[in-house]
């Protein structure tokens, strides 16, 4: 089953150029969920002939929250919101999708030069990851809605998954619970953040939030 | 392989492409109820233009009526070098890929000369528009044919699509199955359909590639359909290659295949652009920027 972690791989980096390249809000909540999934499978696809119960209750966990919990916030926020899409990001779309495309060959060229890691037959695997991280961050400084960038935060996160998978399929269960219970935490609180501002100041533009004096 | 493959398929292009266009439209009335014009109306349309006299406006020069011809030979050149599926080109060598983009280019680049020479606003901003997005779309091109030349290690387009087999096109890393998104972007664009360029428009304002040719008359609007009918089939060749990987040791078959995927693609195109909305104008370059990272992203996931 290992042939197919390379298709896992590069639907992983499909994902991300969409979360970069669309403004549709849904759209890009619906590709983090896509992405949840996505991480989900990989530990199933990776210890196809091994699965132990422990691994995939986790995985189980995280793809439910991921696909299932974290979207369903981020959609009753988005709706609330009452916006639909990023109308004018601090860098356009296009120029976007070809700085994405540049930071995916910086980590590939990177993750040539690390030492193979882990389980993986994927060579692949370690520079997504790292390129996951880079989008997730490149998401938070490029957009001004709030929606995105809490989205950029969760794609930050599916990276650092990622990367924990590829160096260490066995970690510790408290770690991956520890990481996951922030995660959840981070999103509650800034999808009640969302409502609150828009409904403080009618739009969810965080620039203006740094001109604010007391 | 015989040497009759080859110029077989140079007939068959020659002779079949108008009905290309002629299956696009039948296609899009079909989807929207109506009946629609013969299949065979693009071929009446050559020969009524072709009866016609030209009419030439007092301020062009000898580049508006080079625009035409120049179009023509060089996409009948581009045929030569073209490959269908599992049949190779009439004239192959090693890099011919760059000079088929290069030919392409100049058809282009003579067209917005001829559009240019008019001194008309509504052809000069068709020509502005058809460069700004051919200038987007040529990268995906040749990123995703560089792609392809890694995959099979050829240079040449005829040995390299010689070499594509089933199991190449659904390989786990899905490099080739980029290169054919991003060449079906490249083809709707470069032959003006839907949502990048509608060819049935006829407001000005909104047309691109049209525009362009609307002072040409009599058999320079001929040369031009035809050119248009010819450049979607080679384009299409490049496409169904790939989406259509039948590869037997027989030619007839290879071409029979090629020339069905040929029209599928048409009846593709013709459900895509009765499905689809245009684009608005701005948003375009962002999807042509969608193909060129499609092509970059095969071409870094076969070279590392």
């Amino acid at each position: 089953m290992q042939a197919w972690l390379d298709t896992l791989v590069v639907l992983l980096i499909l994902t991300n150029l969409r979360l970069v390249g669309s403004s549709r809000l849904f759209a890009c909540v619906r590709t983090v969920a896509v992405q949840g999934l996505l991480l989900g499978l990989l530990p199933v696809l990776v210890q196809w002939n091994t699965l132990t119960w422990r691994p995939a209750l986790l995985a189980a966990g995280s793809t439910f929250l991921k696909a299932g919990v974290f979207p369903w916030l981020l959609r009753r926020a988005v709706r609330d919101v009452g916006l639909r899409r990023e109308v004018d990001p601090v860098v356009g779309y296009s120029t976007s999708l070809l700085i994405t495309m540049g930071l995916l060959g910086v980590t590939l060229y990177l993750g040539q030069r690390l030492p193979p890691a882990g389980l993986f037959e994927s060579q692949l695997m370690t520079p997504v990851a790292i390129f996951t991280i880079l989008v997730g961050l490149f998401l938070i400084v490029a957009r001004r809605t709030a929606v995105m960038q809490v989205l950029g935060y969760l794609a930050m996160e599916n990276g650092i998954y990622a990367f924990g998978m590829a160096l260490a399929v066995e970690e510790p269960v408290l770690v991956e619970l520890g990481i996951l219970l922030d995660v959840f935490m981070g999103v509650f609180v800034m999808g009640i953040a969302i409502f609150n501002i828009s409904r403080e100041f009618d739009h969810i533009d965080t620039d203006r939030l740094s001109v604010l004096k007391d | 392989m015989t040497v009759a493959a080859p110029i077989l398929h140079v007939l068959t292009a020659l002779v079949a492409s108008p009905l290309l266009l002629g299956v696009i439209r039948r296609v899009k009335a079909w989807m929207s109820g109506r009946k629609g014009a013969p299949l065979l109306q693009s071929y009446y349309d050559i020969v009524r233009l072709l009866n016609k006299g030209a009419v030439y406006s007092r301020t062009t020069t000898w580049v508006f009526r080079a625009g035409p011809m120049v179009g023509l030979a060089a996409v009948l050149v581009a045929l030569t070098l073209v490959p269908l599926g599992g049949v190779p080109a009439l004239m192959r060598f090693q890099g011919d890929l760059v000079l088929f983009a290069a030919l392409l280019g100049l058809l282009r680049f003579f067209y917005v000369l001829a559009a240019l020479d008019t001194g008309s606003a509504f052809e000069g901003m068709g020509a502005s528009r058809e460069i700004q997005f051919s200038a987007l779309a040529e990268p995906a091109l040749l990123l995703g044919l560089a792609a392809m030349a890694r995959t099979t290690h050829e240079l040449s387009l005829s040995p390299m699509y010689d070499e594509i087999s089933f199991d190449l096109v659904i390989a786990p890393s899905g490099a080739v199955m980029l290169v054919a998104v991003a060449f079906l972007i490249v083809f709707l664009t470069e032959n003006s359909r839907l949502p990048i360029d509608d060819p049935n428009t006829h407001l000005e304002l909104t047309m691109i590639h049209e525009v362009m040719v609307l002072d040409h008359s009599g058999p320079d609007l001929a040369f031009v359909e035809y050119t248009s009918a010819l450049k979607l089939w080679v384009l299409g060749a490049l496409l169904v290659g790939i989406a259509v990987p039948v590869r037997t040791d027989l030619w007839y078959l290879d071409l029979l295949a090629g020339v069905a995927g040929m029209f599928a693609l048409a009846v593709v195109t013709g459900i895509l652009e009765s499905t689809m909305a245009r684009l608005r104008l701005s948003r375009v370059p962002q999807f042509l920027v969608a193909a060129v990272v499609f092509s970059g992203l095969a071409l870094v996931l076969v070279l590392r």
